[in-house]
């Protein structure tokens, strides 16, 4: 009973885990970009599906609409605003390019909190639930709404993958992600395939806000946590790489719920560190890292 | 290089006219205003209502002639919560601002790390709500150096008395329960709370299955319900700040059969209905008063105050504030004086009627010198449960003639009956 309670408990949240970390990881391996703005991304989504579900009458479904349409504008402001003009610009040396992708996005991540810390406090909130209710899965009561996330995200997950295997468009990204100046000999334009990459990314990152805000709630204050544990995450799968990414989601997701229901509620976050510590030691790329 | 030279002394001169200019009116401050300094989270209900609280107050103390003639002026800072920015405030505001006394956190490790910066900077200060016994045990253990601290609201001791006085009459007199679990955040002021949880809830009739503290970041309440479900509580008796919204969204999606009780600060929040899209139904916490609650003759008033000027019913940080800073200006006048040890003598011969009950703090003989006194003749501390999108007070029964309502898949209550 137990083993089951843990087994569905850790299902949910690390598919959650996963979908949140799969957008930013395919950012780095395509497009080079650590956004770190990610976090906040996410809580926007959350917040503004919440407000407008809550404020508006959006109801559950329209409301998680506008939030994933809201992470997709605050992606393409997090592109067009700071990365953009980051890798356009002359003065900045290519060598260094990194260094202010990552200071940029971290700035930008710290004014998206502290704007919605000024529009919508940072008192947590959580959205309706798509489906209320519970439902007994091998006696284990699960409310419908855990089941719901897990699904969408495998969804997502799952036409991630079929866009990136079995399209054109997938191929011009594995080959942006491979040799991006190979591309461009071969008259494809980079910029092009970059919009597509925030596009992908803002959907996921704002489904994975809206799922997040329906599942255990957002606040402004959680987004430097919420990129905290895409990192961890995507670090421990290996950077860029989707695959990894998905099964250091679920390594993380498991050890923190084996964590809380077996040893103590208070433990839940150290594992996942102390894995990581391990896993930089032994294999600094990663699970399934390339580099 | 003589140039140079030439401009640093004149950055000097200027500095030192600046200085002196500077010096004069501060000098003349007499008859300026009493500057009290206000240093909280202003992003989070708690601590805007805290600020808010403390200028409502200033305003009714100056339309009716301010504080020995002069008028009360609120400085607030923003600490965002942290301990480093607090500290930082309460040195600008003692130092530059030369603020009489300070107002500050809802966070009992913020309060005590302000705690020696008080004591060194012989600056009367007060915590609107930060719970830590310690903060008020620093006072009793070392009188002399700590005695400028004041704890504005019910201590971690006295929180868990209110509780197992209230779960004494509406769980196990009226409900018939028996047993009950603690579900405590791992923070400063649930240290003491929960220890007092495992001394009185016995007593109450609440036989303590077990005490379960879990991390301030946790999310995933899964776990926790799920190990404190096996184990057939009556109710969960909570000790919760830093989360509540989570915690309660997530009691009500599972269906958790198990009446949620206890503490849990963030429900007393007028905009916890929302947050939580309604799941807030049946959470049964303590609070300091409820919209249309007359504990004295003065909450209404001030409620309805705080409604006109800010738009909204304030946390309960809004009234114990407002009480802090009515205190305060209150020793002032007493001790026609702002000198440090003065205004101390007097705060503790304080002795009004609050917002919230009598008003005054324990003596020096007291385990807990300087936090504020609990019980029916002062503050009677307040239990309210979240009705329909209502704050409805349960307890105590002489306030609050009002029946508890649980939704239908908190079976403990039919359980217990049985």
């Amino acid at each position: 009973m137990l083993a089951l309670q843990i087994l569905i408990d850790g299902f949910a949240i690390s598919a959650l885990y996963g979908l949140a970390a799969v957008g930013f990881t395919l950012m780095f391996g395509v497009c080079g970009v650590l956004n770190l703005a990610h976090g906040g991304i996410m809580v926007i989504a959350g917040l503004v599906g919440w407000w407008a579900a809550a404020d508006y009458g959006a109801g559950a479904y329209g409301g998680a609409a506008i939030g994933v349409l809201a992470g997709l504008v605050a992606a393409y402001v997090t592109y067009f605003a700071v990365v953009r003009p980051i890798q356009r610009s002359r003065v900045i040396p290519r060598a260094e390019e990194e260094i202010f992708l990552l200071t940029g996005t971290l700035l930008w991540g710290i004014m998206i909190q502290v704007g919605s810390d000024y529009v919508f406090s940072n008192n947590p909130v959580t959205m309706r639930a798509m489906i209320p209710g519970v439902m007994s899965i091998a006696g284990v009561r699960t409310p419908r709404n855990e089941v719901l996330i897990g699904v969408v995200c495998w969804a997502a997950i799952g036409l991630l993958t079929l866009l990136v295997n079995r399209t054109r468009l997938g191929k011009q990204l594995l080959a942006a992600s491979i040799n991006p100046r190979g591309l461009t000999l071969l008259g494809f334009e980079l910029s092009r395939i970059y919009l597509v990459v925030w596009t992908i990314y803002g959907l996921l990152a704002g489904l994975a806000g809206v799922l997040l805000a329906s599942f255990i709630g957002v606040s402004s204050a959680n987004a430097g946590a919420l990129t905290a544990s895409a990192f961890t995450i995507v670090i421990l799968g290996g950077l860029g790489s989707v695959p990894g990414s998905l099964i250091a989601a679920y390594v993380v997701g498991y050890a923190e719920t084996i964590t809380a229901y077996l040893l103590a509620p208070t433990l839940r976050p150290i594992p996942a560190l102390l894995i990581l510590v391990v896993v930089i030691y032994v294999r600094p790329q990663g699970l399934l890292g390339r580099r | 290089m003589r140039h140079r030279w030439m401009t640093r002394a004149g950055v000097g001169a200027a500095l030192g006219l600046a200085l002196a200019f500077g010096a004069a009116p501060a000098r003349a401050a007499g008859k300026g205003p009493i500057k009290i300094g206000v240093i909280a989270e202003e992003s989070a209900i708690v601590g805007q209502s805290i600020s808010q609280g403390a200028q409502l107050a200033a305003a009714d103390i100056n339309a009716h002639g301010g504080v020995n003639g002069r008028k009360l002026q609120i400085i607030v800072y923003d600490d965002h919560s942290s301990a480093a920015d607090a500290v930082r405030a309460f040195q600008r505001a003692a130092e530059q601002d030369h603020v009489k006394a300070v107002v500050t956190t809802f966070i009992s490790e913020v309060a005590l790390a302000i705690e020696p910066w008080a004591a060194r900077l012989h600056m009367p200060t007060i915590t609107p709500a930060a719970a830590s016994d310690l903060i008020s045990k620093q006072v009793h253990d070392n009188y002399a150096r700590f005695k400028y601290m004041f704890e504005g609201w019910l201590a971690a001791p006295d929180l868990a008395r209110a509780v197992c006085d209230s779960s004494h009459d509406l769980f196990v007199k009226e409900l018939h329960m028996k047993s009950a679990v603690i579900m405590s955040e791992d923070a400063d002021w649930t240290k003491p709370l929960d220890a007092g949880y495992k001394s009185c809830l016995p007593k109450a009739g609440l036989k303590v299955l077990d005490e379960i503290r879990f991390n301030p970041d946790t999310t995933d309440f899964t776990p926790i319900f799920n190990k404190i479900e096996a184990l057939h509580p009556d109710v969960i008796e909570t000790g919760i700040a830093h989360v509540g919204v989570q915690p309660t969204v997530q009691w009500h999606d599972q269906q958790v059969p198990i009446v949620l009780g206890g503490i849990s600060a963030q429900a007393t929040n007028p905009t916890f209905w929302k947050d939580t899209n309604g799941a807030a139904n049946g959470v049964v916490t303590q609070t300091g008063t409820v919209a249309g609650l007359a504990i004295t003759p003065r909450t209404l008033p001030v409620a309805a105050e705080f409604v006109k000027k800010y738009g909204r019913f304030p946390a309960f940080t809004g009234f114990t504030a407002y009480d802090a800073v009515q205190a305060l200006a209150g020793a002032m006048r007493r001790a026609h004086s702002t000198k440090p040890d003065a205004i101390v003598a007097q705060m503790e011969k304080t002795n009004m009627v609050g917002t919230l009950g009598r008003y005054g703090f324990y003596g020096r003989k007291s385990p807990y010198t300087h936090a504020l006194r609990y019980g029916t003749d002062w503050v009677p501390s307040v239990f309210m449960q979240w009705q329909n999108g209502k704050q409805v007070c349960i307890w105590p029964a002489k306030l609050c003639p009002n029946k508890m309502e649980f939704p239908a898949f908190v079976k403990s209550v039919h359980m217990a009956a049985k």
